[in-house]
């Protein structure tokens, strides 16, 4: 309808003319806003005095106290610290772990090959967050309750990775490898020169996809934590903002946004790689 | 027999390669599992004593405990909330950025972010929303004169409460991949059915629809997945309160074992999910993989 009332309207005046937006693009909108809502008024409410939690005033004054009071009443940097070595530690393991089993899918005439393959891919759908009564038992065995190894390593070996490496090094011709052979390049050597390097794109996708899924993971990590030395911060802002603890708001939405800061900046910052690997690691 | 050798090589050295993933995968996802299952037959022992087989006792148990039902009937429903509402509002929110739209990286963005966020985060801010005495929805109501609502604190609400918010989380993520599909669909469709006159609606229905199945099956999927997987989210709402009204399987699962210490009760419901999660892998792997070839 708008369309064609615009399209009657001769070019010029219509450049000019204030057009009435259309149905479709003030639902887009309308559903936009409401979905950014949430996020806007935690910030709202981080930066404004506890008193302006639901009154809203442009000239409300802005203050840091909420952060101030929320780094003050918890050991953030300790979290942050936590979490930082988690990330980097449970992405660089994966990427070795998986990177070595995706070559040996791709390339080895390994016997049962095709079954063990079908065997990894059942961990895409039973994750350790699943068998949390089991692997607190063996996490305790193996001495690694409330350490940062031991919210990490249950994830190293990802079905996810090994199946988006291989898939990745199953596209790359034979002859490269061959031609690196020639060259007297032995396996580690074709692996480090020929594949790793033409997956750039596919580490790149899992490497984004990881560091937002485990900055983001909860339920295992509270399992196995149980001091602050080894808490990330999730875990760390879930204690902090329990209700029962009486925090206040102003203060707890400070802290929220303290813990999504950086994957937050960097998503806004990178978008479009962020939804790139999202989608080139969710396509199969 | 030298090429015999050298095969032979080949796969020891292919075998020594999957070592690390094998040891790892057999230590966090295979032995858990099983010892889940031969969990489940047991009863914990007391005061040291060695645990006690008791057949299939804790799946009688289980069969009689009336919350496990609730649970199981709470996780349906939330399944059955969350899945249809944030798969039709991600395909309407990838049709809008897929469109011409003034604003439309703004919109996008807008749309991704939840995304990004944990699921402690999301809760807590929607805790701001849900909040009795001091929450932005009961002041709103009260604004326009209305009574409040116990958002999370009423047993007929606070379900509903619950799924709102992980719709809010979900559907971004799902509308990106509608939208990578959208944008392979050659336009060339669009502008033939133009020229016959089709109108929007059923061009929609007779091919964008269809073509966009195998990204619904897709999302499906991971939809299903997330329904059982992830509670982080009551452990700030709810704790699966009032009275078990919002308690998923996986919360039920993490309070016998973490907070009534009945580590074999919390295995044999944690087979309950297993077995959930076995029929949604069947499904991928038969129903959905058939279609779709990768070598």
């Amino acid at each position: 309808m708008n369309r064609a009332m615009n399209r009657a309207i001769s070019p010029a005046a219509s450049r000019f003319a204030l057009r009435v937006p259309s149905l479709e693009t003030t639902a887009a909108w309308l559903l936009a806003i409401i979905w950014i809502f949430p996020l806007l008024y935690a910030i709202w409410a981080a930066f404004h005095p506890p008193a302006y939690m639901v009154r809203f005033d442009l000239f409300a004054p802005i203050t840091l106290d909420n952060f101030a009071n929320a780094w003050a009443q918890a050991p953030f940097a300790r979290y942050y610290l936590n979490t930082f070595l988690l990330v980097t530690g449970v992405v660089l393991a994966q990427f070795v772990v998986c990177t070595l089993a995706a070559f040996a899918f791709a390339r080895f005439p390994i016997p049962g090959r095709d079954v063990l393959f079908m065997l990894v891919l059942i961990q895409l759908f039973v994750f350790p967050e699943v068998l949390i009564v089991e692997n607190y038992r063996i996490a305790s065995g193996l001495g690694l309750v409330d350490t940062i190894t031991g919210i990490g390593l249950p994830y190293v070996a990802s079905a996810f990775g090994i199946f988006l490496l291989r898939q990745t090094f199953k596209t790359i011709p034979r002859e490269l490898e061959e031609a690196a052979r020639v060259e007297g390049c032995g396996w580690m050597a074709i692996l480090l020169k020929v594949y790793v390097p033409l997956a750039k794109p596919t580490y790149l996708a899992y490497g984004l996809v990881s560091i937002s899924h485990h900055w983001n993971n909860f339920l295992w990590p509270l399992v196995v934590t149980n001091s602050v030395e080894s808490r990330p911060l999730t875990v760390g802002l879930g204690i902090f903002s329990a209700p029962e603890t009486g925090v206040n708001w102003a203060t707890v939405s400070a802290a929220t946004l303290l813990s999504i800061a950086p994957l937050l900046v960097a998503f806004l910052l990178f978008q479009r790689q962020f939804v790139q690997s999202f989608l080139r690691a969710g396509i199969r | 027999m030298m090429i015999q050798n050298a095969d032979r090589r080949m796969q020891i050295y292919g075998a020594l390669l999957l070592l690390p993933a094998a040891v790892l995968l057999g230590t966090f996802a295979y032995l858990p599992t099983v010892a889940t299952l031969i969990n489940s037959f047991f009863l914990p022992g007391f005061r040291g004593a060695p645990p006690e087989f008791v057949g299939l006792e804790n799946y009688a148990m289980l069969v009689e405990d009336r919350t496990f039902w609730r649970v199981a009937r709470n996780n349906l429903i939330y399944a059955l909330g969350t899945i249809p509402t944030s798969i039709a509002l991600a395909l309407g929110m990838a049709l809008f950025v897929n469109a011409r739209l003034p604003g439309r990286g703004f919109v996008r963005m807008a749309y991704f972010t939840p995304t990004i966020l944990p699921m402690i985060a999301a809760a807590n801010i929607w805790m701001f929303f849900y909040a009795p005495q001091i929450g932005l929805f009961n002041k709103l109501l009260g604004a326009l004169g209305l009574s409040g609502v116990n958002w999370l604190g009423d047993p007929s609400v606070a379900l509903t409460s619950v799924i709102v918010m992980t719709v809010w989380k979900e559907a971004g993520f799902f509308m990106i991949f509608y939208l990578a599909a959208l944008q392979s669909i050659p336009p060339e469709l669009k502008e033939a059915s133009d020229l016959e006159g089709t109108s929007r609606w059923s061009f929609f229905w007779r091919v964008t629809f269809p073509l966009l199945m195998p990204t619904t099956l897709f999302v499906l999927i991971n939809a299903l997945i997330n329904a059982v997987r992830v509670v982080d989210h009551l452990f700030i709402l709810t704790k699966g309160g009032p009275n078990n009204a919002t308690n998923l399987l996986l919360y039920y699962v993490y309070e016998n074992a973490f907070s009534f210490f009945d580590r074999t009760y919390a295995a044999t419901i944690t087979v309950v999910i297993l077995l959930v999660l076995a029929v949604v892998a069947t499904l991928k792997f038969t129903v959905i993989d058939r279609r779709t070839h990768y070598q």
